[in-house]
């Protein structure tokens, strides 16, 4: 058995397997979202206290936390080596000529969305998690936030912010893993781009219908 | 046709190297960007000043020599050619042109516009071949049936001509569209799958010690290589790595 070296295929292997299963989670928590348009508030909060003390669910958050802590120290370890992979610049460069803009931001995106998830987390998963929220339960936390106007700005950036980054780290992921040709990269682009809609938009509608009502 | 060129001067390696500016008048819409220089430097020695020195030989688009980062991209603005087929009527009158060397870690300046594209070379002699008995009663090739589509997707990736394109393009400058066309040739053939693994692994690896950046996978490469590499050649070698990986003994 020959030693297995963690080389830059591995490190995108890594980054593609860890980033697919936040794109599930993402989908997981849209769905308990959506729970929030529901004129039964209970329902939320139901949702809410099911997530915060189902024993299957306490396991997942450490695997969640780890697969976080993955994309994130690889896409770190990958950006160094990319920039050290190049320590003269051009003068001169057009990289708009041959690739979108989101494929070569994917770390400012990341970072951006990164600053967005300490700040949920402080403002939600802390108070839900140890239950410390405010009187009427998990739907009164949520909608006292979203009627602060700059917080549902703040709120809905990120998610636009975060669809751009799922728009190419979608199809990216398939590709670094292999499972690409001519023929699924067009399905797999377009399902990327309805998936980044559903999340940015799904995410954004809900905290819009929040602070407008 | 009257231009300013910009072009990177460097003495030699340890050089620090600068953009020098140079006016350059009656260049003709018909010359291919090489002879502009041809004309640059026979001015140049005129007035007894040393040359831009820059990297050139077949100038038919075949062997990957030329290089030259031109207005921001490799092999300049035009699709699917090297530098020698780029043509001044490309640019306009009175146009700026800067004209820089390809840049990445692995690739050092020699001098001016040439750079040192022997990691490339490293990267083949790690598994970029197949092991052939030449004893004499060496089999032809045609006696192996290849399906028609395999044959062709191998051609296809053999026709990289290792110009370096992609690593100049890329934002990482990573060596992945290079390393996938030379991989993707022999793992689709008969004759290449025995040393598959080993090829995937070595090669890899190599481009790793050269010093290359990772694959973001921005598509740029495929754009600006000249012989239009496809996507497709990094997807089967990710495959390939793999599957090398998780097999091999």
């Amino acid at each position: 058995m020959s030693v297995i070296r963690i080389t830059s295929i591995a490190k995108k292997f890594i980054m593609a397997l860890s980033g697919l299963f936040l794109i599930v989670f993402l989908l997981v928590h849209l769905g308990v979202n959506l729970l929030l348009l529901s004129n039964d508030h209970d329902l939320f909060n139901e949702a809410s206290h099911f997530m915060a003390s189902n024993p299957l669910i306490q396991i997942m958050q450490y695997v969640l936390a780890l697969g976080f802590l993955v994309h994130i120290l690889s896409g770190v370890a990958l950006t160094v080596q990319n920039y050290l992979a190049r320590p003269n610049r051009y003068a001169k460069n057009r990289p708009s000529e041959n690739a979108s803009l989101e494929s070569r931001t994917m770390i400012v995106s990341g970072g951006l969305v990164l600053l967005f998830l300490l700040l949920h987390m402080r403002n939600f998963f802390y108070y839900i998690k140890f239950g410390t929220g405010p009187e009427g339960g998990d739907y009164v936390l949520v909608t006292d936030l979203f009627d602060i106007w700059y917080y549902t700005a703040i709120y809905v950036v990120s998610f636009v912010i975060l669809g751009f980054h799922l728009n190419h780290g979608f199809q990216s992921s398939f590709q670094s893993l292999g499972a690409n040709n001519k023929f699924w990269e067009g399905i797999w682009k377009k399902a990327g781009t309805i998936y980044s809609v559903i999340i940015a938009g799904g995410f954004s509608v809900i905290a819009l219908y929040l602070f407008f009502n | 046709m009257n231009l300013t060129l910009k072009i990177w001067r460097q003495n030699g390696p340890k050089d620090k190297g600068r953009m020098e500016t140079y006016p350059i008048s009656d260049v003709s819409p018909d010359m291919s960007f090489l002879e502009m220089l041809d004309v640059l430097n026979e001015s140049l020695v005129a007035k007894r000043e040393e040359p831009v020195a820059f990297d050139h030989d077949c100038r038919e688009g075949i062997c990957g020599t030329c290089s030259l980062h031109i207005n921001g991209e490799a092999h300049g603005p035009d699709r699917a050619i090297t530098t020698c087929q780029l043509h001044m009527r490309k640019f306009k009158e009175g146009e700026t042109i800067y004209i820089e060397p390809w840049r990445a870690k692995a690739f050092p300046v020699i001098k001016d516009l040439i750079v040192d594209r022997e990691a490339f070379e490293r990267i083949q002699q790690a598994g970029g071949f197949v092991s052939v008995n030449t004893s004499g009663n060496t089999q032809d090739a045609n006696n192996l049936p290849i399906p028609k589509v395999d044959a062709d997707l191998a051609f296809d990736a053999a026709a990289c001509i290792g110009c370096g394109a992609c690593v100049a393009t890329c934002k990482n400058a990573s060596a992945m569209l290079f390393v996938s066309a030379k991989v993707s040739q022999f793992a689709l053939l008969p004759q290449g799958k025995v040393e598959a693994k080993e090829r995937v692994l070595n090669m890899v690896h190599q481009m790793d010690l050269e010093g290359f950046g990772s694959c973001t996978n921005t598509g740029a490469c495929e754009v600006e290589c000249p012989k239009e590499i496809s996507l497709d050649n990094i997807a089967r070698l990710n495959r390939e790595y793999l599957c090398a990986t998780l097999s091999s003994e």
